[in-house]
């Protein structure tokens, strides 16, 4: 039996001896999150409905004569939004939130923004749960492309996790990351047709979300599958796996090189 | 080259006092313009050369921020150096400070699993060693409650029994012993004495001489970075006590 670190240390595929350390970090995150409070695990549930119902409340007025069946398509872009965000978020203070443990302990860095990408994953996967509570309330059908899921959530989770250590980094060395990344974030959700019909846009913004923004072509994937029951365009496809790829590989790589100065600054 | 189990050659590690403060965009704009950005450099350790062989164990001496941390941290590869070469050829336990990487919110149980992981064993590694780590600690009846509970002692009792469940090629232990009490104490110093006639390497902080003479072979004093001396552990003590009385 030996310790990992044989090797030369830093490298991005270090990951997977720590495999398990990043089974450990989520179910921490995943306790930790829930534990003390009454309804626990429910809650991944009941507040994206609360907060679908709330959005339903105000925005029905303004699309529902647009958008058929509304409730399911403005939940389908919530949670997606809400992985992606939430999970950078969480993932940007990946490093500085465990400034003391990476101060005393050599460790994989890249374990912690990877993991909160991943117990975020974990909870959007539960948080499905609404959906399926939504279509079925709704009389809605299902389709089989429904069973694609798993692909939109892996280019999505691809892409959270490049741009989670791209941030990540950031944040180590700019505090303001988070404060600009929150209005960021802010901007990103007006952009991502999460309540309105992208084509109620002017045709040069219609193209700018739809081609710029990552989070409105998973949005879109997912609809597909899972709201009209068709398969994503090729298209979309492409651009959804291009992004993803694009945002991993940079984030690795700004990660990697970056991570040695890391201790100064934490 | 391979006769060595840790070979530092020039060893420096630069911190940017300058830079450690900057942290958000305005302070980094207002410094950029005054120039002050890169000229506050602190030299933690000057080229610092230590060839360890197998089986060795070595004390490091020296006063409050002589850089004896930090030179533990370069070998256990939390510190890269900013020149010279740090090479290392074997597994490292590195305790820093005991109970880094416990998380208080968390029951002792899980934290096992947790700061195991982090120092790198498989899940069934743990799970193989669970119960003697669990008597080692003596903590069997607070297993199921949150750490944040514990005293500092039982935390380093944790820390210490996780970590040292495995026999690294080389064990790195800074002050550690300062903690727990008397009886803790001397079990963790049979521990370290056991890794030691198994072939463990030893690289040991303390300021209490008489450990670092019982416990070592060889000691290295620094002082503001530089090496001072280095010798067999009695000397090297005997000299650093001789000078810190005058």
């Amino acid at each position: 039996m030996t310790l990992v670190r044989k090797d030369k240390s830093g490298g991005f595929l270090e990951i997977f001896r720590y495999k398990d350390l990043l089974i450990q970090l989520v179910t921490r995150d995943l306790k930790l999150k829930y534990r003390r409070s009454v309804l626990g695990y429910v809650w991944s549930i009941l507040n994206p409905l609360l907060v679908m119902i709330v959005m339903y409340v105000v925005f029905s007025k303004l699309f529902d004569r647009n958008i058929p069946n509304f409730p399911v398509y403005l939940l389908i872009g919530r949670t997606m939004y809400d992985f992606v965000i939430g999970a950078t978020n969480k993932a940007m203070d990946g490093i500085t939130s465990n400034a003391s443990l990476l101060k005393k302990t050599y460790v994989s860095k890249f374990m912690f923004p990877l993991s909160k990408v991943t117990s975020g994953m974990v909870d959007y996967v539960l948080s499905l749960g609404a959906l399926l509570i939504v279509l079925i309330f709704t009389g809605s059908p299902f389709y089989w492309t429904m069973l694609l899921f798993p692909i939109v959530t892996l280019e999505a989770y691809i892409f959270a996790c490049g741009l989670g250590f791209i941030l990540a980094q950031m944040h180590v060395f700019f505090r303001d990351t988070r404060y600009i990344y929150h209005a960021f974030t802010t901007m990103w959700m007006y952009a991502s047709a999460i309540f309105y019909p992208v084509d109620i846009l002017p045709e040069w913004m219609r193209l700018i979300v739809e081609y710029f923004n990552p989070v409105y072509i998973y949005i879109k994937q997912f609809r597909d599958i899972a709201y009209s029951g068709c398969l994503p365009s090729l298209e979309n496809i492409i651009l959804g796996i291009g992004y993803a790829a694009l945002f991993f590989f940079l984030g690795v790589i700004i990660f990697r090189d970056k991570q040695d100065k890391f201790i100064l600054y934490i | 080259m391979e006769d060595y189990i840790i070979d530092l050659k020039n060893v420096t590690v630069r911190f940017n006092k300058a830079n450690m403060k900057v942290d958000n965009l305005k302070e980094y704009v207002v410094r950029l313009l005054r120039r002050q950005l890169l000229f506050q450099e602190f030299i933690a350790l000057d080229n610092i050369n230590l060839q360890i062989k197998k089986g060795e164990a070595w004390g490091l001496v020296g006063t409050n921020g002589a850089g004896k941390s930090t030179l533990l941290k370069v070998v256990s590869r939390i510190i890269k150096p900013y020149k010279g070469t740090a090479a290392i050829n074997g597994s490292v336990a590195a305790l820093i400070e005991l109970g880094a990487g416990i998380d208080p919110n968390l029951t002792a149980r899980e934290n096992i699993y947790l700061n195991g992981t982090i120092l790198g064993y498989k899940k069934e590694f743990i799970e193989e060693k669970f119960d003697e780590i669990v008597e080692f600690s003596e903590l069997k009846d607070f297993l199921d409650s949150p750490v944040k509970n514990f005293s500092s002692g039982m935390k380093a009792r944790l820390g210490f029994s996780v970590a040292t469940s495995v026999q690294p090629d080389i064990l790195i232990a800074d002050e550690i012993l300062s903690v727990g009490d008397i009886k803790f104490k001397k079990k963790c110093t049979k521990r370290m004495r056991t890794m030691l006639d198994n072939g463990t390497t030893l690289l040991y902080v303390s300021h209490n001489m008489n450990s670092i003479k019982k416990l070592c072979d060889k000691a290295l004093w620094i002082d503001k970075g530089k090496p001072v001396m280095i010798g067999s552990a009695t000397e090297v003590c005997d000299a650093y006590i001789e000078k810190m009385k005058s």
